[in-house]
């Protein structure tokens, strides 16, 4: 191992000033800001993708159990889920544009593409909302039965993200406009995008799995 | 014992009233000693005038050194009052014989049993652990930092904030009475009206946001952080297990938040994921459960692992045994971890297919951990040993650790668990291996990893008093509750009607006094220690280690490094001692340092608020501790100004006043 | 591994990105959305019309779209290539997957075999037991 580390060195007696620069970064780099910012956040978006898991685990266990309550096809009215999917499809591509603007520094742009994002967010949430209380007047609350329990919490866990990307949203929006596309703001929004993405995969598995499976039940 | 109901709600105080005051006098004992002691605390704190310099220096500090060992203390405070209750425990079943109550009645005993085992995993455990992996982890990757230095002061406020939390129900309210994981529907709302099992679930949520967090910050660390040189397979062994170890807690937290969020919607909305009517599943709950709750076991145990393969390779004087196969069997438990869960429920009755599957990857899962005691033994082997403190208890988890572990091979036989489950033979085995690895780790960690931190060595006399106190007393206290178990006695009973057991509960009673004496010992030790710090005083390496925490000086600098230093080999101190590297003593640069923030210890206080507003029904309460959680975070995102340098010359001032520990051993 | 991110990060200046992240082009953009919109369409379809008689065979089809649409947002929307962070994201990605897969997999076989074995429904059912 000695011989190794001195046969790196092509001397077999160095001198020890080039020890020294051989075991020290005398030049020292400097770190960027930031820099594992990325992937932690990622590394966060699978923990989260976990709990999701769960719930879909809850819904796989509990979505047979209507304990002679309503059962999917009962309750759900798929074009109203198609509008909503779109909603959320036109909310990614309209969040990608914000980040080509971002990505040639056009401040004006990334906060017009951001805000016509939550827009469509908001229609998202609007429609579940307007979903969930029709389903509660029909009687159909999530403590009629395991199904509709796992349900109304797989849903609404989604919708919660989406509420909080969209708090996030307006929060970025506001420090766009205060300090302009810094280095710290665009990797906020980077790292909003990854969020905002991973939502609409969740979204792939609620309709799948739980809306149109639902129907086939 | 009549049931006391509890049914009083007012908007402005919840279900908080003058009946929260537990009506226990052990409870009123306990709490007059706590008072009065923490109000000594208290008055000295403000007498000596230290509040301005804990504020400044520790609260709100970010630097990975110190909030690691403030997870040493927390996760020491926090084992004391775990213990507090294991000696209730001893000392209730040792008694309750030939027709005698006791002296703790259902009641009390219930809240004692689960917050024991909630208490030493969550508080106790989990703080030693994260608390070494903060410390360490930097300095060996040649680090000056973790990647998200607030993130670390705000994970360390959450776990101390669910700390807070537990400690809260001793004195308001109740513990949950249902074990420490709370199976419903014991622990629905049917059955557990009151606060305890509340309590449960938001200290452990609280404190789970800050463990999982901590998980991705020394993932990133580690991934990301690396001294130039230093490729995966050039890591420490601790640095390896740390990492496995938080990819553990990244992939398995998660799963205890969504099952603790479901039983919360259960108890506090009404929905029915594990209710017993209308279509909830109560055997979904432990299904979920345990599928964080086996990774948890080797989240805990697979950095003490890497403690021992530290402590072996340095006592030993020789580079670790198999260093690849150690790095291979970590991963692979890593995995199979996840593979093993439905080994905690064999009898709940899914049949012979599943039943052996799961038996079969529990069996696997002891080859790796097997390759590395073989690994451990073979550097010991031709090795020329010192048997200092951190050796001593690393041979005794090797012989301790071995034995639980052949005991939970036994219980990995579906047939032979379904006699065994639920009994004392259970308890024994996993407080055999807990105890023998994750404590004697602890223990092993903090003997060997003390000097660094604070310039000193803990003193041998004391600290081997400890040491026999400790593995004498583990064994009393344990291998009689293997017997009790195989006779059938099951875990968590008050009071016993045969008086031929007694015997043997009066020697695991024994036992726990002699454990207490080595926790005594111990915290004589380190205070000894400190008072006779300047005759214990040591250098940069004192134990003549390998890895590059021992590099720098002891204290370390705030910076760490003042030069990043290269690796060019796996034990990199070891490889530039060996080539005789001097250390650089001019031309220090400016250092690029975080800031320190209040923003954790802010957050972290209104978490705690929000989880106690939660408890007792104070709806307005949490609304607004809610609000003001979302509300401060999003103020703190405002704050962009959060570095600044260390000067070129206070570099060199301080590496100036180091010079001498590291001469002449380190030429 | 390490080394090289260092060299990587030589570069000072702030104001570019040397994360190695990438932002995607308007045509990744495009190409996403138009895929994603297909994949979706055609079950939401399928389902609707009940074009497919077969109810467990429209299940197929349709779980077949929706992994074919992950990929898509994953490669278009969230730009994972296997370059990004050294191949960390990816890692990390394949790991969350196969523990996604483990825990769904492994609950509903514990739970069906525990619901087959311990709810006898039928007087038939209880006779089948061991």
């Amino acid at each position: 191992m000695n011989a190794t580390t001195m046969d790196t060195m092509n001397t077999p007696k160095a001198s020890p000033e080039q020890l020294t620069a051989a075991f020290y970064e005398l030049e020292p780099h400097h770190h960027p800001e930031g820099a594992s910012t990325m992937l932690g956040f990622w590394i966060y978006l699978m923990s989260d993708c976990l709990i999701f898991a769960m719930l879909f685990a809850a819904y796989g266990v509990l979505g047979g159990n209507y304990a002679a309550g309503p059962s999917p096809k009962d309750l759900f009215e798929l074009p109203l889920v198609a509008l909503n999917t779109a909603m959320l499809l036109f909310s990614s591509i309209t969040y990608g544009f914000a980040m080509l603007a971002m990505a040639k520094n056009q401040k004006g742009a990334t906060i017009a593409w951001l805000l016509i994002t939550a827009v469509f967010g908001a229609c998202f949430l609007g429609i579940e909302l307007f979903e969930f209380s029709s389903l509660i007047h029909e009687g159909a609350t999530p403590m009629r039965s395991g199904f509709l329990t796992a349900f109304f919490s797989l849903v609404g866990t989604h919708g919660l993200h989406v509420t909080f990307g969209l708090v996030w949203l307006f929060t970025l929006v506001t420090q766009i406009t205060r300090k302009g596309l810094i280095q710290a703001n665009k990797r906020r929004l980077m790292c909003l995008s990854l969020f905002w993405h991973f939502l609409d995969v969740i979204w792939i598995g609620v309709f799948t799995f739980v809306y149109l499976m639902g129907m086939l039940r | 014992m009549e049931t006391v109901v509890h049914n009083h709600w007012s908007p402005l105080l919840g279900r908080l009233w003058w009946d929260a005051i537990p009506q226990e006098p052990i409870v009123w004992a306990t709490f007059a000693v706590v008072a009065l002691g923490g109000i000594a605390l208290l008055a000295a704190l403000t007498y000596f005038k230290v509040w301005g310099y804990l504020w400044k220096e520790w609260f709100t500090s970010v630097d990975h050194k110190k909030i690691g060992i403030m997870y040493m203390v927390l996760g020491l405070v926090m084992f004391v009052r775990g213990f507090a209750d294991a000696l209730m425990m001893r000392l209730q079943q040792a008694w309750a014989f030939n027709g005698s109550e006791g002296y703790l009645n259902a009641h009390h005993f219930d809240q004692v049993f689960t917050a024991h085992g909630v208490i030493m995993i969550f508080f106790a455990a989990m703080p030693f652990v994260t608390g070494f992996m903060n410390y360490v982890v930097p300095l060996q990757i040649g680090a000056r930092d973790v990647s998200f230095p607030f993130l670390n002061n705000f994970s360390f406020w959450m776990t101390a904030s669910g700390a807070v939390l537990v400690m809260l129900s001793l004195f308001i309210g109740e513990f949950g009475q249902t074990g420490w994981l709370a199976y419903p529907p014991l622990s629905n709302i049917a059955y557990s009206p009151w606060v305890g099992v509340d309590y449960w679930i938001w200290a452990l949520q609280i404190a789970g946001v800050g463990t999982l967090l901590s998980g991705v910050n020394l993932i990133c660390t580690i991934v990301k952080m690396r001294a130039p040189g230093m490729d995966m397979m050039k890591m420490p062994i601790f640095t390896w297990t740390a990492l496995c170890t938080n990819i553990l807690i990244v992939a398995a937290f998660p799963v205890l938040t969504a099952v603790l969020c479901m039983l919360t919607a259960d108890r506090y909305l009404g929905f029915d994921f594990f209710t017993n009517d209308f279509g909830g599943n109560a055997m979904m709950y432990v299904n979920l459960i345990w599928i964080w709750g086996h990774p948890e076991v080797y989240i805990l145990i697979l950095p003490i692992f890497g403690v021992f393969s530290e402590v072996t390779a340095t006592f030993c004087g020789k580079r670790l045994f198999g260093y690849s196969s150690m790095v291979y069997a970590s991963l692979v438990i890593t995995i199979l971890s996840y593979l093993v869960w439905l080994h905690h429920f064999f009898t709940m009755g899914s049949g012979a297919s599943v039943n052996s599957f799961f038996g079969i990857t529990t069996m696997v899962i002891s080859i790796p951990t097997g390759a590395k005691l073989f690994n451990w033994l073979f550097t010991m082997y031709h090795g020329r040993i010192r048997f200092e403190l951190p050796m001593m208890w690393t041979v005794a988890f090797m012989l301790t650790f071995t034995i639980g572990g052949m005991t939970g091979v036994l219980l990995a036989v579906p047939p032979a668990d379904f006699v065994l489950h639920n009994s004392l033979f259970l308890i024994a085995h996993f407080h055999n291996v807990i105890i023998g690895g994750v404590v004697f780790g602890t223990f092993a960690g903090i003997n060997f990893w003390w000097p660094k931190a604070f310039g000193f060595k803990l003193h041998t006399g004391l600290g081997k008093i400890s040491f026999w106190s400790w593995v004498v007393g583990f064994y009393l206290a344990f291998m009689p509750l293997y017997v009790l178990g195989l006779m059938g006695v099951t875990r968590r009973m008050r009071v016993f009607d045969d008086p031929s057991l007694q015997i043997w509960f009066i020697v695991a009673g024994i036992g726990a006094a002699l454990i207490a004496v080595g926790i005594a010992a111990f915290l004589a030790q380190v205070g000894y220690s400190i008072w006779k710090r300047d005759e214990l005083a040591c250098g940069g390496d004192p134990w003549d280690a390998r890895s590059l925490e021992w590099s720098t000086t002891s204290p370390p600098p705030a910076y760490n490094f003042a030069f990043t230093p290269v690796v060019h080999e796996i034990d990199a101190w070891d490889d530039m001692k060996r080539c005789g590297v001097p250390r650089p003593t001019g031309g220090f640069q400016p250092i690029h340092m975080p800031k320190n923030t209040e923003a954790g210890i802010i957050l972290g206080g209104i978490a705690t608020v929000f989880g106690f507003a939660m408890i007792w029904h104070i709806w307005w309460l949490a609304g607004l501790t809610f609000a003001g959680m979302i509300g401060y975070a999003i103020f703190h995102t405002f704050n962009y100004n959060r570095d600044y340098f260390i000067p070129a010359d206070e570099v060199t001032a301080t590496e100036a006043a180091a010079i001498g520990q590291f001469a002449p051993a380190g030429a | 591994m390490s080394a090289a991110d260092h060299h990587a990060h030589n570069d000072h200046t702030h104001d570019h990105d040397d994360h190695g992240e990438s932002h995607g082009s308007l045509r990744d953009y495009v190409i996403g959305f138009v895929l994603s919109v297909v994949l979706t369409a055609i079950p939401f379809w399928l389902v609707m019309s009940g074009a497919i008689a077969d109810k467990q065979a429209t299940a197929l089809v349709i779980m077949a779209f929706a992994v074919v649409q992950i990929v898509v947002h994953m490669i278009y929307f969230l730009h994972m290539n296997t370059k990004s962070e050294n191949g960390w994201t990816v890692m990390a990605l394949i790991f969350t997957i196969i523990l996604v897969v483990i825990a769904l997999s492994g609950s509903l076989w514990v739970m069906y075999h525990l619901n087959h074995n311990m709810m006898p429904m039928t007087a038939h059912d209880m006779g089948q037991l061991p």
